[in-house]
């Protein structure tokens, strides 16, 4: 199945001055129709700027358009098109093929996630750890019926969380996690750092109930620190530190 | 009992067992030192160990502390390896059934030895 198509530069970009071409690996696969994973090779010339959707996005306007690919925003925002580029989980939006410094890049669809088809994955896992560790702040009062109208913070107490509040849901961290391939229960790296996110957020008072809510056998202790979840993360939110931050609370290290 | 127990003091059981037993097992190394190796496995040497009650009493501490901490580290592996309510509470119940058998077996050992039946 494998074809080498070449795109005429022209068709691309007429104001480019040199542009380079790379080859774009893209691997098909359709668990409905049974098929194993096949890789289709595509000749995409392209700029020093030039990202890896809007490589695959070349591929479907002239090639091929039944590559099945997720995205939105185009600008790290959205966390739709998380992928395998060359081996590692990364967002197809934020990975400028020159920074691969190869002449081949392969895409996969991104490991510990059902797939769809193609290079579109399931989130429901994902969405669902995310939920039972009740990403919101928990309180009895709120900033409604509250006489301060809004809770206040130091900008120290904004220091403790503001990281881990930059979780876009991409799964990349959960890709890359080792625990997530064999664990299939496994609550996952990106949960566990929004756990972290709202436990030190001294508007919350859940904290008792969302440490019961992680401190099981498939919870936070499953974890061997790989710290691959943080390597990969786009968006610098470093789940592993969470992770190592919410043990010392079931520890007693801080309280 | 296993499956009611929060996982933060399973694994507080299990680090603490680890650094208790890397403590005596060091003492134990550093008794071992005051002979030679072959001289130390010989049969009556193995024997008097064992009726020196302090010495014998930490054999029996290293014995609980070790059994704790490694059937503990079968049974996370064993979770993470395959998942089903079933399967867990097996390993579960399995790993604290193979964690008293070793112990019962190491302690009957030096009981038989101060008993006189050895």
């Amino acid at each position: 199945m494998a074809q080498v198509p070449k795109l005429e530069e022209n068709s691309v970009s007429k104001t480019s001055s040199s542009p380079k071409s790379v080859t774009l690996r893209i691997a098909r696969v359709n668990p409905k129709q049974n098929t194993e994973k096949k890789f289709m090779e595509f000749s995409i010339p392209y700029q020093r700027w030039t990202t890896v959707l809007e490589a695959i996005l070349q591929v479907k306007k002239h090639f091929d358009h039944s590559v099945a690919v997720r995205y939105s925003c185009r600008q790290a925002t959205c966390g739709s098109c998380g992928m395998i580029i060359n081996g590692k989980p990364r967002l197809a939006c934020f990975t400028k093929i020159s920074e691969l410094e190869s002449n081949v890049v392969t895409v996969e669809p991104m490991n510990n996630f059902p797939i769809i088809r193609d290079l579109t994955v399931r989130f429901e896992r994902l969405f669902d750890s995310h939920h039972k560790v009740k990403p919101f702040l928990i309180r009895e009062d709120s900033e409604i019926s509250s006489d301060e109208k809004e809770f206040l913070q130091s900008p120290e107490e904004v220091e403790q969380y503001i990281q881990f509040s930059n979780c876009i849901k991409c799964g990349l961290c959960n890709s890359a996690c080792p625990t997530m391939a064999t664990d299939s229960s496994f609550i996952g790296p990106q949960a566990l750092a929004q756990a972290y996110r709202y436990v030190a957020d001294s508007r919350d008072k859940g904290k008792d109930s969302r440490l019961k809510i992680i401190d099981d056998s498939h919870g936070i202790w499953r974890c061997h620190f790989a710290g691959s979840c943080s390597q990969v993360c786009p968006k610098g939110v470093d789940p592993a530190m969470g992770i190592q931050f919410l043990r010392g609370y079931l520890l007693g290290f801080r309280s | 009992m296993v499956n009611k127990l929060r996982e933060s003091i399973i694994m507080k059981i299990h680090y603490g067992t680890a650094l208790a037993a890397v403590a005596l097992v060091a003492v134990h190394i550093l008794m071992r030192l005051t002979q030679s190796f072959s001289e130390s496995l010989e049969y009556a040497n193995v024997i008097a160990n064992y009726k020196f009650l302090p010495y014998a009493g930490m054999l029996e501490i290293i014995l609980i502390l070790l059994s704790i901490h490694g059937f503990n580290g079968l049974r996370v592996i064993l979770l993470e390896l395959k998942q089903g309510r079933g399967y867990e509470k097996a390993v579960s119940y399995g790993c604290l059934a193979g964690m008293i058998g070793l112990i019962a077996y190491g302690s009957r050992t030096i009981i038989m030895v101060n008993m006189g039946v050895v």
